[in-house]
């Protein structure tokens, strides 16, 4: 009895910890975070405070957590960045050393406040005192939570059976993990089937014939081609879709999922007199090559045909490389063919690349580069084009023209992109998580991209994109359980008036209406905690767990 | 970095190298050297008061020799391990000279003069190499002059010169002027001590310097050997304060650096040094001079590169928008030379294609692109590890596996592979992971 009336005294009295991080000189530069701390340990509640260089730091770290086990903290309040990429690691600081990590609160002094007060060091300091303030006096009003916790279905779903679906496929399966492989068209192997040869000189059709044969002999992959995903429902760990195989539809389930539905070269009607004939494109000139039927000898190719311009802003990364492989491989079997290459750019990155575009050079080929508002004029037989380093226009004659166009989304991307409730960027690719630290994950849990679905992948990066993309999805599915954060919406059944306006306000669809209750519910799993119900909700109901009413009032009082 | 460090199934063993390598895949016996730190890590809390009160300052080689920092230093402040580091180089004590000071500050007691490398041995199922670059000398190209003039910089010395946490704190002041800058200070601190010194000159005949000096020189007080110190004394004291007003003057008229250019395949694509192309250059002599001129609006970038390879996802678009917005002209040609002008201004020559004439022209700062050169230590690792090298120099692969190397159950991601920008080195080392995981269920099944 002593012990527990000791306990709810520890509650009503919380004692609180607050750390002021300098960041450097982000904050300390442009406020005084001396007085700024020593202003928080004057704050009802407040038994500690301390001002690091880096709170983030390992040593800072250490800090909260040996404070939080010698002046017994009940609550931890950090003045620093922004909990959008610090909470977490804040957070989960404070579990470690046995504060329960929704006990701590984050308060952003750098973002929204010495960022965008600089040059005003007082105003600076007196509005991050105000927000510490706030955050100590919502912090008395935080609860302990449990993280919540979910089964899951160690099995992938992967979309397309290209070089990076394959590649993601055969990941996985070696991994132990079971895969359900769906190809829309007829047969797997994606534009490979289309390629002649690859830049080392094996040809394609047999770099893909080994890698769909091994794929097609794994006992945990099963193959669904001429088959599309119809539609998808559930959440990380445990999505349900139902895959149509032309005569008949099939119930799957997989805990995670892979896109990598690939691109297609652009087809450029009413461009450079295009005709499939004298004018064609670079995949168009793979299949004469692989039947043996080109006969021309005087070629010019044109990059950035379609690419690169006002309305395509996009570069496509993968046809100067193309170009220059074609150029070679004719000069190889027919070396008094004349080649001209008419460029902006030649975006030969890297090692082998470059070393292809020298070797170009010494077997001959011709480059010219041409502005962007002076593109070149394909007429009678002969190509016209204003050569910017000599000052003149020169004149080609040849008797073919080959355009390097950009690889589009697939059509069927926007479709999917809805289905799967995933973005797609201005040009129509997927849109990852993050452009440079999460390249393979979608901002949606549970769902991975790979491939030219990205962006365009020479046929190494798409391999390496899908084997890279089968750990990030293992990570999860190797999993026991899923834990996820207990920053939840509920919806109270005994206030709700079931008008589904939270429904639409929900981004994530994890609101669902009750037909028999005649109440709105809330999917714990799939709620990413943006809190948009609670807003929306006219009768209070909706609520979010950490964002309580009482919780934020308690924060707008102390302002 | 830090969710590495936390991370319960990663063991982080900084500042160690692979000596040595045995077995195979699934089963390789490493050797692994831990170098003395003289710091002991579980004890180090990486409060930093042993660096504050270290007496000896070095160049700071996080900073690319820009500034300075302690003899026993942590590699920057947000650094996993916080872990301090004595530099034996430099410490006196472990010199044989007298001092200990950071043993006697440091409250956790954690510095140990004795400590000795330690060797290591680990059995572990694969292996992957992440073992980065090295950045290119540009003194190897007579022609930029990197040594000689001071305002020829690295891209990565210019993007510390950027960073808040950097040598000026995101100041893009010049190092020519900021040598001036230091130049007056030391003179203060001289004038300062002369001062003093003709103070008690002063202080013993009672009567000031100026007086005395004027009579001296016109023989009144002939050549005692009080007068002829006092008077040596005031000259050298004129010549300081002359100097340090000149000095003075000439910075007066400094300001931060509005004027770049920036210099693309400095010994990439090159026959003479590195053939290749290093790939991310061209994006982040765009990104550096986007980001100048958000920190001062007037800022004007010319980036001079034979092709402008903006070939990621987003970077073409980037690179319109820095032409748009940031007044960022790119200049197609590689530069020919890089010549000193008036002021410490370089002066930068270049063939312009439109009017096809050689051209000159001076700038504040001159910001050379470096090549993504094979690491140095990387031909002795892949040696240990018995893997083979590229023509190129670095770790060799195969299109079709294009994370392992020529050695079974030893994969590589990132710039040891070859050049390649973040997110390709970010799902690189996904791959990687994949295959490593890939070696270790089948040693599993197997065991």
């Amino acid at each position: 009895m002593a012990d527990q009336i000791k306990k709810e005294n520890a509650e009503e009295k919380p004692r609180i910890g607050v750390f002021v991080c300098d960041c450097g000189s982000n904050i300390a530069g442009h406020l005084d975070c001396e007085s700024v701390a020593e202003y928080a340990s004057t704050l009802p509640g407040v038994v500690f405070t301390k001002e690091n260089l880096y709170t983030c730091s390992e040593s800072g770290i250490a800090e909260i957590q040996q404070s939080i086990k010698e002046h017994h903290l009940t609550r931890v309040v950090v003045a620093s960045c922004s909990p959008r990429t610090h909470q977490p690691l804040f957070a989960g600081s404070c579990a470690q050393a046995g504060l329960n990590p929704y006990l701590f609160e984050m308060v952003n002094i750098r973002d929204q406040c010495s960022w965008v007060h600089m040059g005003q060091r007082e105003n600076a300091t007196e509005k991050a005192k105000n927000l510490v303030r706030m955050g100590v006096a919502k912090s008395v009003t935080l609860e302990p939570q449990k993280e919540i916790e979910s089964s899951l279905i160690r099995k992938v779903l992967v979309i397309g059976g290209g070089m990076a679906g394959l590649s993601a496929a055969d990941a996985f399966a070696a991994m132990g993990i079971e895969v359900i492989l769906v190809e829309k068209s007829g047969a797997l192997g994606g534009l490979l089937r289309k390629i002649n040869r690859l830049a080392n000189g094996e040809a394609a059709i047999d770099v893909i014939s080994n890698l769909i044969e091994k794929v097609e002999s794994r006992s945990n992959i099963s193959v669904y081609t001429g088959s599309e995903v119809k539609s998808i429902g559930g959440y990380i760990g445990n999505f349900n879709m139902t895959v149509s195989t032309g005569d008949k539809n099939i119930e799957e389930s997989a805990g995670c999922v892979v896109v990598a539905t690939g691109a297609l070269p652009w087809v450029p009607e009413g461009l450079y007199g295009y005709n499939g004939e004298g004018v064609i494109t670079q995949i168009e000139l793979e299949d004469r090559l692989k039947t043996g039927a080109l006969n021309a000898s005087q070629i010019v190719m044109i990059q950035c045909a379609g690419a690169r311009t006002n309305n395509r802003e996009f570069c496509s990364r993968i046809c100067c490389m193309t170009a220059v492989k074609n150029a070679l491989i004719i000069k190889e079997y027919k070396p008094d063919s004349e080649i001209h290459i008419l460029y902006r750019d030649m975006q030969m990155y890297g090692t082998e690349k470059e070393k292809m575009l020298w070797d170009a050079r010494g077997k001959g080929i011709r480059f010219h580069v041409f502005d962007k508002d002076k593109p070149p004029d394909v007429k009678n037989g002969k190509v016209h084009f204003f050569q910017p380093l000599l000052g003149e226009t020169r004149e080609i004659p040849c008797d073919l023209v080959v355009l390097s166009t950009p690889l589009l989304p697939n059509e069927n991307a926007r479709n999917l992109a809805r289905t799967f409730r995933v973005p797609v960027d201005q040009n129509g690719f997927f849109l990852e998580a993050h452009a440079k630290l999460r390249p393979l994950d979608f901002a949606a849990d549970g769902i991975f991209l790979c491939g030219s679905a990205r962006y365009p992948a020479t046929t190494a990066e798409a391999r390496s994109q899908g084997i890279g993309v089968a750990s990030r999805a293992a990570g999860i599915l190797f999993k026991e359980k899923l834990v996820t954060s207990a920053i939840v919406a509920g919806i109270r059944d005994d206030t709700c008036v079931g008008c589904m306006i939270c429904l639409n306000a929900c981004p994530y669809q994890a609101i669902s209406f009750n037909e028999i209750s005649n109440v709105c519910e809330v999917n714990v799993i799939l709620c990413k905690g943006c809190g948009n119900c609670a807003a929306a909700c006219p009768s209070h109901s909706a609520r979010l767990k950490g964002f309580m009413q009482k919780q934020v009032l308690a924060q707008i009082r102390a302002f | 970095m830090l969710d590495a460090g936390r991370h319960p199934n990663i063991d982080l063993m900084a500042y160690s190298e692979v000596e040595s390598m045995e077995g195979e895949s699934g089963a390789f016996e490493i050797r692994i050297c831990r170098k003395a730190r003289f710091v002991n890590e579980d004890q180090c809390t990486g409060c930093g008061t042993c660096a504050e009160k270290c007496p000896i300052q070095v160049s700071d080689s996080f900073n690319m020799g820009q500034g300075t920092r302690s003899a026993i230093y942590s590699w920057f402040a947000q650094g996993i391990p916080s872990t301090h580091t004595i530099d034996a180089k430099y410490c006196r004590q472990l010199n044989g000279k007298k001092c200990g000071i950071c043993q006697k500050v440091c409250q956790a007691d954690a510095i140990d003069f004795n400590q000795k490398d330690k060797i290591v041995n680990l059995t572990v199922g694969a292996v992957i190499v992440a073992a980065g670059y090295d950045i290119f000398d540009p003194s190897r190209i007579p022609e930029y002059r990197y040594r000689d003039q001071p305002n020829v910089i690295t891209s990565m010395e210019f993007e510390r010169l950027l960073s808040a946490g950097g040598p000026t704190a995101g100041h893009l002041n010049r190092p020519s002027d900021r040598t001036v800058i230091e130049e007056i200070a030391v003179l203060e601190k001289k004038a300062k001590k002369s001062e003093k010194m003709l103070g008690k000159y002063e202080e013993k005949y009672k009567m000031v310097s100026e007086r005395f000096y004027r009579a001296f020189q016109s023989g009144e007080h002939g050549d005692e050997k009080d007068s002829v110190k006092w008077a040596d004394k005031y000259k050298a004291y004129l010549e300081i304060k002359s100097k340090r007003e000149a000095l003075k003057t000439r910075a007066e008229r400094f300001s931060t650096a509005k004027n770049l250019a920036f210099i693309q395949c400095v010994g990439s694509r090159d026959f003479r040094f590195y053939q290749f192309c290093s790939g991310y250059c061209c994006m982040h002599s765009i990104k550096e001079a986007i980001i100048a001129h958000e920190h001062e609006p007037e800022t004007r970038s010319v980036i001079f590169g034979m092709d402008i390879r903006a070939v990621g996802k987003g970077f073409e678009e980037y690179k319109i928008r820095g032409g748009n917005h940031s007044n960022i002209s790119y200049h197609r040609g590689r530069v020919a030379e890089i010549r000193g002008g008036p002021d410490n201004h370089p002066v930068v020559i270049y063939e312009d294609t439109i009017s096809q004439t050689v051209k000159k022209e001076a700038f504040d700062m001159v910001i050379l692109a470096t090549a993504c050169a094979p690491g140095k230590s990387l031909k002795k690792l892949a040696s240990v590890l018995d893997a083979e090298l590229d023509e190129f120099g670095f770790l060799k692969t195969n299109h079709l596996q294009p994370v392992d190397t020529t050695r079974e159950g030893i994969f590589v991601c990132g710039c040891a592979q070859s050049p390649m920008d973040i997110p390709e080195s970010v799902s690189q080392a996904s791959s990687a992971a994949s295959r490593a995981v890939q070696v270790l269920m089948t040693y599993r099944k197997v065991s």
